[in-house]
C-alpha cells in the first residue's frame, strides 16, 4: 500500500486560533488546535481519527474540507496542494471531497425536501443527466425508497435523515468522504444500520473515508487504520487490528481500557484503572509531551522534550519516549 | 424491596387526544442494588423515572396502582411531602452537567443549600461537610473550589459536583439519567467507577438509565429493557446477556460493535425505526421490526408474563449473537 501515492496527504499540518482580546490589545492567546500532524490516506481505505472532545480531530477535518485555513504545513489531494485552490479548481476539489456531519437534524435544510437537497448538489456540479432520476437512485442506494424524495426533514427519523445526508455526499461521486461523528447521534439499533451502509458503500464505490469518532468500537469496526489524537497531536497510528491488540502509547491504552464490553462475564473479571485527571487546556498545553501530566509511565525527559514518531517507516507509529522501554508488548 | 412500582403509566394530553408515553410498567429495586434501564430514545426510560419523582411537565399525567418507596406510598404524598422526599431520600443526577447546576451561584452555595434545607445543618457545619463531600468525589483543592462557579469546572468535574450534591443528603436511592453520555470515554470511566463505588460504600440503590450496553454490563445488577413505552424484558444482568428472551433485547446485543470481537464480525441491525408514541401500532409495539413476528403479534399486545412481554419469547437455542 505504501508504494502507491496517497489520495490525501496531511503533512506537518498546524491549525492555530487566536482567541481572547482581539483588535488593539496585545494580550491574545493562541490555541494550537492541530499541532504538526501528519497523516496519509490511500485510495479505498477507511482511516479513523479518535480522541476526546477538544483534541482537534474536527478541526483537522475542517482543514481537509478547506473550511478553515492552515497555519502551517500542507494538505495535498492527489499530489496537489489544496491550500491555494481558488475558483474552478476549488470547485473541482469540492466535487471530490464530501462530508457527513454528526447531527442529521441541523445539517439538512428544514425547508427543503430530500429530493431538493440532493438535486441542488447535482445542479451546482453541472450534472448533465436526469437530475430527479439520479436523486432517487442515490436515495435508493442509501436504503430509502423513492417516496422519500418528497419528504421534509421533520417527516423523517434521525436514521433516515442521516441516510439523506449520505446520499447528498454521494451525489458528487466523491473520492473521499469526511465523516465527522456520523453515527454518534443515532440510537444503537439505527447506528448499526448506518455503519453497515457506510461499509457497504465503501466496498461498492471504492470510497475513501476519514472517519472521526469517539466510540472506539465503532471506529475499529469500520476503519482499516486508526490515528489517535490528544491535544492537537497524533500520538499513535496503526492498522486497526494492530492498534487495538497491541496499543503502544499509554493514552491509547487508557482509551481502550475505558470502553466497557457488553459482556458481564468479562466485565466482572476486568479491573480498569481509569486515567487520572482531565485533558489540559489547549490554550496552555503542558511542556514536553502533552500527555505527561496524566501518564503513568512517564520518564524524566517527558516533561521537557516533545516526543516524535520514529523516522523509521513503519505502519505502527507512536510518539512516546517510554514506548521503547515497555517490555510487555503483548 | 426499597422501591416497588406497579402499573405506572404516563399519558400526554394533546388536543383532546390521549397519547400514552409509558404504559403499565412494573418494576422494583432492592436496597443497595443497581438497576439499569436500557432503551433507545423515546422508549420512555427518562419519563418513567421523572414520573416516580413527580417531576413531569404539566401536560403529562401519571397513574399507577402503587408506587411504594421504603414503606411509604408515594401516590398518597402531598406536593410538599414529595418535595421533602426528593430532597432527602431520593436524589437525581442528570445527563447534562452543564445545565443541571445554577450558573450564577457558587458550587458551595449549591451544596450547602441542600444540607441546610434538608438536613437542618448550620451554615458552618454544612460548609465543612460539603468540603468533605467534594474531596470524596475527587475534587481537589475543595475549600477553594467551593467559592467557584460552575463555569470554572469542566464537564467531568461538574458531574462530580452533581454526584456530591446527590449524595450529600444520604439518600437511599439515586436516579442517574444518562450521567455520562455528555462526557468523554476516559472521564466516563472515572465518573461511573466513582458513582458505583460510592453507592456501594454508602449502601445507596442506583437506577442507572443508559443506552450503552457496555456500561450496563459493567455496573448493573438487574436490567429493565424498555421499548415503545413498555418494559419488554427484565432480568438479572448475567441471565439477560446470556439468555435474552425478547427479540428486541437480542437485536440490541447484536447491533453493537464490540472490541472483543473479530473486526470482520458483521453487525446485525434491527430493521426499521424505533416506535414513537404518536404512531398507531397495533398489537406488540415491536412487531413491525421483529424478525419473528406472526399474525398474533399485530393483533394483540403481549402481556408481561414471566419477566418478558412477548407472545413468542426466544428459546435458549435460538439465541446466537452472530
Amino acid at each position: 500500500m505504501s508504494n502507491a501515492s496517497p489520495l490525501l496527504e496531511i503533512e506537518d499540518t498546524s491549525i492555530f486560533f487566536q482567541v481572547g482580546n482581539q483588535g488593539f490589545s496585545r494580550n491574545s492567546n493562541l490555541i494550537k488546535a492541530v499541532d504538526r500532524v501528519s497523516l496519509k490516506l490511500y485510495k479505498g481505505e477507511a482511516v479513523g481519527l479518535v480522541g476526546e472532545s477538544g483534541c482537534g480531530k474536527t478541526t483537522l477535518a475542517r482543514g481537509v474540507l478547506k473550511l478553515v485555513d492552515l497555519t502551517g504545513g500542507s494538505i495535498s489531494f492527489n499530489g496537489r496542494d489544496i491550500s491555494n485552490l481558488k475558483g474552478s479548481n476549488l470547485k473541482n476539489y469540492r466535487s471530490k471531497v464530501a462530508a457527513v456531519f454528526q447531527d442529521p437534524f441541523s445539517s439538512l435544510n428544514p425547508r427543503m425536501t430530500s429530493g431538493k437537497t440532493i438535486s441542488e448538489v447535482l445542479q451546482v456540479h453541472n450534472y448533465t443527466g436526469n437530475i430527479n432520476g439520479r436523486a432517487i437512485e442515490l436515495l435508493e442506494l442509501c436504503g430509502l425508497q423513492a417516496r422519500f424524495f418528497n419528504l421534509y426533514p421533520h417527516q423523517m427519523s434521525g436514521g433516515q435523515r442521516q441516510r439523506v445526508c449520505i446520499a447528498r455526499a454521494l451525489a458528487i461521486e466523491p473520492d473521499l468522504i469526511v465523516c465527522d461523528e456520523a453515527v454518534s447521534a443515532l440510537d444503537v439499533s439505527i447506528q448499526a444500520q448506518i455503519i453497515n451502509l457506510l461499509a457497504e458503500l465503501q466496498r461498492k464505490l471504492n470510497l475513501t473515508y476519514l472517519f472521526i469518532g469517539h466510540d472506539l468500537s465503532v471506529v475499529r469496526h469500520l476503519c482499516d487504520r486508526v490515528a489517535v489524537m490528544y491535544l492537537g497531536k497524533i500520538v499513535e497510528q496503526a492498522p486497526s487490528e494492530e492498534l487495538f491488540s497491541n496499543p503502544l502509547h499509554p493514552y491509547t491504552r487508557a482509551l481502550i481500557d475505558a470502553v466497557p464490553t457488553p459482556d458481564p462475564q468479562k466485565e466482572m473479571h476486568r479491573t480498569i484503572k481509569p486515567l487520572k485527571g482531565e485533558p489540559p487546556s489547549a490554550m496552555n498545553p503542558p511542556t514536553g509531551c502533552v500527555f505527561h501530566p496524566r501518564c503513568s509511565i512517564k520518564l524524566p525527559k517527558c516533561t521537557t522534550e516533545v516526543p516524535q514518531v520514529s523516522d523509521v517507516p513503519s505502519d505502527h507509529l507512536a510518539a512516546c519516549f517510554a514506548v521503547n522501554t515497555i517490555e510487555t508488548r503483548n | 424491596m426499597l422501591l416497588n412500582v406497579k402499573n405506572l403509566s404516563v399519558t400526554l394530553n394533546q388536543d383532546e387526544r390521549f397519547i400514552s408515553l409509558v404504559k403499565n410498567i412494573s418494576f422494583s429495586i432492592e436496597a443497595g442494588k443497581t438497576l439499569a434501564i436500557v432503551g433507545e430514545s423515546g422508549s420512555g426510560k427518562s419519563i418513567s423515572s421523572l414520573a416516580l419523582l413527580d417531576l413531569l411537565p404539566k401536560n403529562l399525567q401519571k397513574s399507577a396502582d402503587c408506587i411504594s418507596f421504603n414503606g411509604q406510598d408515594l401516590m398518597a404524598l402531598t406536593r410538599e411531602q414529595m418535595r421533602k422526599l426528593r430532597g432527602t431520600e431520593i436524589s437525581m443526577v442528570f445527563q447534562e452537567p452543564m445545565t443541571a447546576l445554577n450558573p450564577v451561584r457558587s458550587i458551595g452555595a449549591q451544596l450547602t443549600e441542600r444540607l441546610c434545607e434538608n438536613m437542618g445543618m448550620s451554615l458552618p457545619e454544612a460548609t465543612r461537610v460539603s468540603i468533605g463531600l467534594l474531596e470524596e468525589v475527587g475534587v481537589s483543592d475543595a475549600a477553594k473550589r467551593m467559592k467557584q462557579y460552575p463555569h470554572h469546572f469542566s464537564g467531568g468535574m461538574r458531574q462530580r459536583v452533581m454526584i456530591a450534591i446527590a449524595l450529600s443528603v444520604k439518600p437511599k436511592l439515586i436516579i442517574a439519567d444518562e450521567p455520562t453520555t455528555a462526557l468523554d470515554v476516559t472521564i466516563q470511566a472515572q465518573i461511573l467507577d466513582l458513582m458505583s463505588q460510592l453507592c456501594q460504600n454508602h449502601g445507596v440503590a442506583l437506577i442507572l438509565i443508559t443506552h450503552n450496553l457496555g456500561i450496563v454490563a459493567r455496573y448493573a445488577n438487574n436490567v429493565n429493557v424498555m421499548y415503545g413505552g413498555t418494559i419488554v424484558e427484565t432480568n438479572s444482568l448475567m441471565e439477560l446477556y446470556k439468555n435474552p428472551r425478547h427479540p428486541y433485547t437480542l437485536g440490541l446485543l447484536r447491533s453493537v460493535p464490540r472490541l472483543d470481537q473479530n473486526r470482520s464480525h458483521a453487525l446485525i441491525p434491527i430493521e426499521g425505526t424505533p416506535a414513537d408514541a404518536f404512531s398507531n401500532i397495533s398489537g406488540c409495539r415491536f412487531h413491525p421490526r421483529c424478525p419473528k413476528t406472526q399474525d398474533k403479534c399485530n393483533q394483540e399486545a403481549p402481556s408481561f408474563i414471566d419477566d418478558v412481554a412477548c407472545h413468542f419469547p426466544l428459546l435458549p437455542e435460538e439465541v446466537s449473537l452472530t
